[in-house]
């Protein structure tokens, strides 16, 4: 599936290949819990938003929360996958504080989605497609709280029971920055859907990793899992560390454990959690409380029509309707926010035929440029898309050149206001009139004589006189009427 | 004012009509009944303030002429259900004194209709039992004795205190739950009629579960005709279980009466038991005839299955307990037994606060559902469960309307007589019943004679998916040619 080609590590005796796969766990966007009715706010007073049924008081029953499902479902759409119109909820056993019930409510052997696919883009056009074995619903754990009581631990429920989907990858991804990648562009998928708000310093997205190393197509070694990973940072430097690890172990001919880890991210080390022996055996059996979840096609085709559109889709279409660059393409639409403020740009522009691809490069270069350079993202935005879109239009029809326009969005990004007034109210408009320019022309020619002799045989030298007029107009000539005519005089 | 214990449900909804006494009275003569009976068990909580207060605010109802189906009528109530602001134990320590904040659907549905809640019946623990022995409040006695005897016997279970208090007279009746017998079993102990209604028929939101998909209430009552009426109130679909069936609920009572003239009825030759009590045979030949003549046609059939049932069912059972009762952690509610960290604490818990056949079953729950066990056991008998609903399908297919059963092996023995040693000498007390739990489907037990010993025996009839009226006219022709028994009064 690979068109991309990945990074080995180098070992002492020869090189290695990393192999690794995910869980990845998403909080769906939804009020209410999967099979409950509280809500799902984050960041409210301990156990404020606990029902009857989070708590698991005796003879408490769930009910699926169906817009969950409606998330999940699109979420599968979303990643191309099959959505399998019957599925089943497992109840998973164990014992912790931080699961009521003494089981989480999962789907253990028949996943509401099933396999699919995600398109990775790498740096320098290169791009991977990592495989979707299965996407499934299940409820959230509380949390644990240590900090309350000196000799005991509390338990806030609040996140008990929300929903959250367990997207899982074939272990499709080589190397760190592929795995970087593929998490960047799941959650932009998942922004685009609506079905997960990405958050990862909040919890609403984290990783478990697994990670083996095996000689370049040789056999697949032996895993350990990398569990609750909230940054993709971290995941790649984890990634890069294990595996670095585990050859090391294998060169000094020793074997992995196969065992879940914990990344320490201010060691820059993983250390391990439990062994394979320690796992729990967690008797998933069908959750009778609950019949299996069925749907029809017609409930799935209707969600699928209704879907957004997706990254993908959106930068082929940048690419044919307005002749961007693969690349510029790209990077519009990595966020939602950031193609959602291109295409506002758009929707605004007198002619986005004309003008599309100039706005692009406005978003891409000054507006992202300026944004990064503050450190500010798009929502925050001092310009916005209705005072860029003006600007570009300004440009486009003529009114001010590219270099004014860069003075302008200054001062938009300033002090606010409406571009067009500016022009109007400082003296910014091109100046087209061509006998205006006609004066400066001629003076400069009568300034430089060596150099107005010397344009014959150096053309390129032409490039000097349309600066020099520029700058006696402050910025105001039009460039392009400035070159005509600078041709016509001195005669090239 | 004690005669006002001995009517049925139907003859005091129509003294309560016609204002012969109130509702305060019928209460009132049945809380004295429960504190002469107190030897018997039955109550674990009493709510005589509150079932005085119900009973004044629908006397005051009815005399306005409004009150529902059930208005004034006093229940006992499993301590299985869920009752808001009344303690709620499951007859388990580990609950403690657990107080709900929040009434079971069903007894919801019971008040809603007028209904007076008496107080809290006792059960076998979690319903894990078949003689109300497991009781964290200690056993239940059963208001027959046999004949010459002052031996106390057991009322059955796991409903061993909704049993007793409807036949004692406590109570006019009760709820229960069945989860492989649970409410049909102690009927037949004590010649009391009990109906476990098709799964989904009843919502199980509110009623501490044992086996989720084999847990259902249903009424124990008097009479055939005070199930009909109990159960009309207890069913209905609930958004909030999502097992329970949207269908609606039918005038059960109206089935009382009706003519069984040309019903299929099936006797299955699987249930004629090697080494059966002659006399469960004969009351069961006896029950065919009395339905015969009430114009019904017998035939034999087969349910090849049934011999499968009682093993795949304490396998289901189980391991569906070994999960509900997970949440008896001490963590939230309930008894907490410290210990030096969670794991302590867990273990003190459960150790202190479950009874020896709850640990029995949670260890077998879980044995059967743990890695490398699970197709072997849990899986296979599922395959064994869809196996036996199958045979009873095929069986429907033929036109069988019903199907005719023993409702247990024998009568009613005594507390500490069985199960000592081995606890499957307890579990085939629910030979005949557990099938219908693993097929889903409605059953009623309806007393039919008496053994030697002048104990009550009772036969069981099987219906379709929610064909629960048919059982209730059968039941009433088995009942009519029957006729009813009450205990001679010891306590």
């Amino acid at each position: 599936m690979s068109t991309a080609t990945h990074k080995l590590l180098k070992g002492a005796t020869g090189d290695w290949e990393m192999v690794i796969g995910m869980e990845i766990h998403a909080q769906v966007t939804s009020n209410s819990k999967l099979f409950s009715g509280a809500s799902t706010a984050f960041g409210g007073e301990p156990n404020s938003h606990v029902s009857l049924v989070d708590a698991a008081m005796p003879g408490m029953l769930p009910v699926i929360n169906e817009e969950c499902v409606r998330q999940a479902v699109r979420t599968g759409l979303g990643l191309n996958a099959k959505i399998n119109l019957r599925s089943v909820f497992d109840r998973k056993n164990y014992f912790y504080p931080d699961s009521p019930q003494g089981y989480q409510i999962s789907q253990y052997k028949s996943p509401v989605v099933g396999e699919g696919e995600v398109l990775v883009e790498l740096d320098g056009g290169r791009s991977v497609t990592v495989g979707i074995e299965r996407l499934h619903l299940e409820q959230d754990a509380g949390k644990l709280l240590h900090d309350r009581s000196p000799t005991m631990s509390n338990v806030d429920l609040n996140r008990c029971g929300v929903a959250l989907m367990e997207i899982v990858s074939k272990p499709d991804i080589r190397d760190a920055e592929q795995a970087k990648a593929y998490v960047t562009k799941l959650r932009s998928i998942l922004r685009y859907l609506g079905t997960c708000d990405g958050d990862m310093e909040k919890g609403s997205l984290r990783a478990d990793v697994n990670v083996s190393v095996r000689r370049p197509g040789g056999p697949l070694g032996t895993r350990c899992e990398i569990k609750n990973m909230n940054s993709i940072n971290f995941i790649g430097q984890a990634i890069e560390y294990e595996a670095r690890r585990q050859i090391e172990i294998l060169e000094d001919g020793g074997e992995i454990d196969q065992e879940t880890r914990l990344y320490d991210p201010n060691k820059g080390e993983t250390r391990s959690m439990r062994s394979k022996e320690e796992a729990h055996d967690y008797r998933y059996f069908p959750d009778p409380d609950l019949l299996p979840l069925e749907f029809s096609q017609a409930f799935v085709d209707d969600l699928k029509a209704k879907l957004p559109e997706l990254p993908d889709q959106k930068k082929t279409r940048f690419v044919a309707d307005f002749g961007l660059s693969a690349y510029d393409a790209s990077v519009l639409v990595a966020e939602r926010e950031s193609a959602l403020f291109y295409e506002t740009v758009l929707d605004k522009l007198a002619s986005r035929a004309r003008d599309g691809k100039m706005a692009a490069n406005w978003v891409i270069n000054e507006l992202f440029g300026r944004l990064n350079k503050e450190g500010r993202d798009i929502t925050s935005s001092p310009v916005n898309a209705g005072q860029l879109a003006a600007i570009i239009d300004l440009i486009g029809e003529g009114t001010i050149s590219g270099k004014i326009a860069k003075d302008l969005f200054e001062i938009v990004w300033q002090e606010g206001g409406d571009p067009r007034a500016l022009v109007e109210s400082r003296g910014m408009k091109q100046v087209t009139d061509l006998s205006a320019i006609e004066k400066v022309v001629d003076d400069i020619i009568a300034a430089n004589p060596d150099k107005a002799a010397q344009v014959k045989d150096k053309p390129q030298s032409l490039g000097w006189f349309v600066g020099q007029v520029m700058k006696a107009s402050g910025g105001k000539a039009n460039p392009q009427s400035v070159n005509e005519l600078l041709k016509s005089k001195l005669g090239v | 004012m004690t005669d006002l214990t001995s009517l049925t449900l139907a003859e005091a909804r129509k003294g309560l009509a016609a204002k012969t006494f109130t509702s305060l009275e019928l209460t009132d003569a049945h809380l004295s009944a429960i504190e002469a009976a107190r030897v018997l068990n039955a109550f674990v909580m009493e709510t005589p303030d509150q079932a005085r207060d119900m009973a004044k605010a629908v006397d005051e109802k009815i005399a306005r002429g409004e009150g529902g189906p059930l208005a004034g009528i006093p229940l006992g109530i499993k301590d299985l259900f869920a009752t808001k602001g009344v303690r709620t134990t499951a007859c388990s320590k580990i609950l403690g004194n657990f107080v709900p904040t929040y009434e079971s659907t069903v007894t919801s549905q019971l008040w809603r209709d007028g209904a007076v809640m008496l107080g809290k019946l006792n059960n076998d623990e979690f319903a894990m039992g078949s003689a109300n022995e497991t009781s964290c409040f200690g056993p239940v006695g059963n208001p027959w004795r046999r004949e010459g005897s002052n031996t106390t016997l057991v009322p059955g279970g796991s409903s061993g205190g909704s049993a007793s208090a409807v036949a004692a007279l406590l109570c006019m009746g009760a709820t229960a739950t069945d989860t492989g017998g649970s409410i049909r079993q102690p009927a037949a102990f004590t010649a009391t009629v009990g109906i476990k209604p098709t799964y989904g028929r009843c919502s199980r939101w509110g009623i501490v579960a044992f086996a989720s998909s084999l847990d259902q209430a249903g009424p124990i009552a008097r009479s055939v005709r005070d199930a009909a009426m109990l159960l009309r109130s207890m069913a209905g679909h609930d958004p909030k279980d999502t097992t329970s069936v949207d269908i609606p609920v039918p005038d059960y009572e109206a089935a009382i009466g009706k003519s069984v003239k040309g019903m299929k009825i099936g006797i299955p030759r699987e249930y004629r038991l090697d080494g059966m009590p002659a006399e469960i045979e004969k009351l069961w030949s006896e029950g065919a005839a009395w339905l015969k003549a009430a114009g019904a046609e017998l035939v034999e059939v087969s349910l090849p299955h049934t011999k499968y049932a009682l093993p795949a069912y304490y396998i289901v059972a189980p391991a569906e307990a070994s999960s509900n009762l997970a949440r008896y952690d001490g963590v939230r509610y309930g008894l907490r037994e410290q210990g030096k960290n969670i794991i302590e604490l867990y273990e003190n818990t459960r150790a202190e606060g479950f009874g020896a056949e709850v640990r029995r079953r949670v260890m077998i729950g879980t044995y059967v559902l743990s890695a490398g066990y699970y197709d072997a056991y849990y899986l296979r008998a599922q395959k064994v469960r869809t196996l036996i609903k199958k045979d009873f399908e095929d069986c429907f297919a033929k036109g069988v309307d019903a199907i005719l059963t023993p409702a247990t092996p024998s009568a009613a023995f005594g507390i500490g007589e069985k199960g000592g040693a081995d606890p499957v000498e307890m579990y085939l007390n629910d030979i005949f019943t557990v099938t219908v739990n693993m097929a889903g489907l409605p059953g009623i037990a309806v007393p039919a004679g008496k053994d030697a010993q002048g104990l009550p025996l009772g036969l069981q009839l099987i219906g379709r998916p929610f064909d629960e009226e048919t059982l209730f006219s059968l039941g009433e022709v088995i009942e009519q040619a029957a006729g009813r028994f009450t205990p001679a009064r010891w306590w």
